[in-house]
C-alpha cells in the first residue's frame, strides 16, 4: 500500500469562496498536510505562488476578474524564471466536456468537479505526486501531456509529427497506488 | 526510482513539439507502508469534514441570501453586465456548495439557474418567473431540509425546475447548435465513489 507523507507537501489553494477554502483547508490538514496558504483570487495566488513556490496547486475556476483558468495560463508559460511545471488541480461546478477541454489546454493536471469528497481529493493527490505525466510543448500548447492513454485500436490521423519515439511509457505505480486507496 | 540524474529536465525533440520530463521531486514523499500498518488520511478527512458539517447549513442560508440579493437588484435595476455576473456567481457557488454540504436538490435547481444564465440568448427575454421559482425553491430546499418529507420534495422539485429550463433552453436555442450541443451534452464527471 503507497501513502504520501502530506507533511512534506506545500500546498497554495485558491478560491474566493471562504466557505469552501475551509472545506479544502480540513480536508488537506486532515491529510497530514501542514503547510496550506490560501488566496482568494488568482492575482494573489500568482504572488504567493512566486513567494511560497508550492508543490501543489489547487484552485477554484470561476472567481471574479483574474480566474483559475488565467493562473493556470499564468504558471504554465515555460520561459518563466517559476516553477512551470507544478501540477495544478482545478476544482470546479462545471463538469460538461467543452469547459473540461479549456481547462485542459490551459495546461490543468487534474480536474476535480464539485461536490468535493475526500476520496476524490485524495486520489487526485496522489496521481499528480505518483504519476505525473510529461510535459508537451507546442507553438500553442505548454503543459501535462493530454493524452492519458496510449490505445492500440485507435485509427485517427497522427496529430503529432514523429521523429522517434512518440509516446512515453507511464510508470504503474499509480495503478499500484490507486488500488489501494 | 531513476538512476540517471533525477534533478535534470529530459527533453526529446520531435518535428513539431518536444516531450519534457521535468524532474519530480515529490515522489520521494510517496512510501510503502504494510497495510496492517497503515492509517486511512481519507477516513480522517471524512472524519473531520463530518464534524464541520455542524456549520453547513448556516453557510447555505449565507449563499442563499446572497443569490436573493443579486437576484433583488436586477429586479430593481434591469440586467446589465455586472448584476448579471454577481448572479450567476452567487448561483455558482450554491451550486457547488449545496452538493459538498448535503444539499443535492438545492445543487441541482442552481445548476439548472446557471444554465439558464449561461445559455439564454437574451436573458432580458427569460421569463422573469422562471428565475424567480429557481431562487424560491433554492430558499425553500436550504430552510425546510428537516421537514420529514423535505427530501422527497426537494428531488420532485429540482427535477420539474431542471425539465422546464431544459425545455426553455433548448427551444431558445433551436438555431444555435453549438449551445443545443451543451444543453443537451451530459456530465462527464468521473464516479469517485
Amino acid at each position: 500500500m503507497f501513502r504520501i507523507d502530506y507533511n512534506k507537501l506545500r500546498f497554495l489553494v485558491c478560491d474566493d469562496n471562504p466557505h469552501m477554502r475551509r472545506v479544502l483547508r480540513t480536508l488537506l490538514h486532515s491529510f497530514g498536510a501542514r503547510e496550506v496558504n490560501e488566496s482568494e483570487d488568482g492575482a494573489t495566488a500568482l504572488e504567493m505562488y512566486s513567494h511560497y513556490v508550492p508543490d501543489i496547486v489547487i484552485t477554484d475556476w470561476s472567481m471574479p476578474i483574474f480566474d483559475g483558468l488565467e493562473l493556470a495560463q499564468m504558471i504554465r508559460q515555460p520561459d518563466s524564471k517559476g516553477n512551470p511545471f507544478a501540477p495544478i488541480i482545478m476544482l470546479t461546478g462545471h463538469s460538461d466536456k467543452r469547459r473540461v477541454t479549456v481547462a485542459r489546454d490551459a495546461g490543468v493536471t487534474e480536474f476535480l468537479a464539485k461536490p468535493i469528497s475526500a476520496k476524490g481529493l485524495y486520489q487526485r493527490i496522489l496521481n499528480v505526486v505518483a504519476n505525473p505525466r510529461p510535459f508537451i510543448k507546442t507553438k500553442t500548447y505548454f503543459g501535462p501531456d493530454r493524452r492519458r492513454n496510449t490505445s492500440v485500436a485507435y485509427i485517427g490521423p497522427e496529430r503529432r509529427g514523429s521523429g522517434e519515439v512518440e509516446v512515453m511509457q507511464q510508470p504503474s505505480l499509480m495503478d499500484k497506488a490507486r488500488s489501494n486507496v | 526510482m531513476s538512476k540517471d540524474k533525477p534533478d535534470k529536465v529530459k527533453i526529446k525533440t520531435f518535428p513539431d513539439h518536444y516531450v519534457i520530463t521535468p524532474p519530480n521531486p515529490l515522489r520521494k514523499h510517496v512510501h510503502r507502508v504494510l497495510d496492517k500498518d497503515a492509517d486511512d488520511p481519507v477516513a480522517r478527512a471524512e472524519s473531520a469534514l463530518a464534524e464541520l458539517s455542524g456549520e453547513f447549513k448556516d453557510w447555505m442560508a449565507s449563499e442563499t441570501t446572497r443569490l436573493t440579493a443579486a437576484y433583488a437588484e436586477i429586479l430593481r435595476d434591469g440586467f446589465n453586465e455586472e448584476n448579471q455576473q454577481e448572479l450567476f456567481r452567487a448561483a455558482h457557488d450554491v451550486k457547488g456548495d449545496a452538493a459538498t454540504f448535503g444539499y443535492p436538490s438545492a445543487a441541482t435547481v442552481a445548476d439548472s439557474l446557471c444554465r439558464i444564465l449561461e445559455h439564454a440568448p437574451d436573458i432580458g427575454g427569460v421569463p422573469p418567473d422562471l428565475i424567480q421559482h429557481h431562487i424560491n425553491a433554492i430558499e425553500a430546499i436550504v430552510n425546510d431540509r428537516t421537514q420529514l418529507d423535505a427530501v422527497k420534495t426537494a428531488n420532485a422539485l429540482s427535477q420539474k425546475l431542471r425539465s422546464v429550463a431544459d425545455e426553455y433552453l433548448v427551444h431558445v436555442n433551436r438555431d444555435r447548435p453549438e449551445h443545443l450541443e451543451a444543453i443537451l451534452a451530459p456530465s462527464i464527471v468521473p464516479d469517485d465513489k
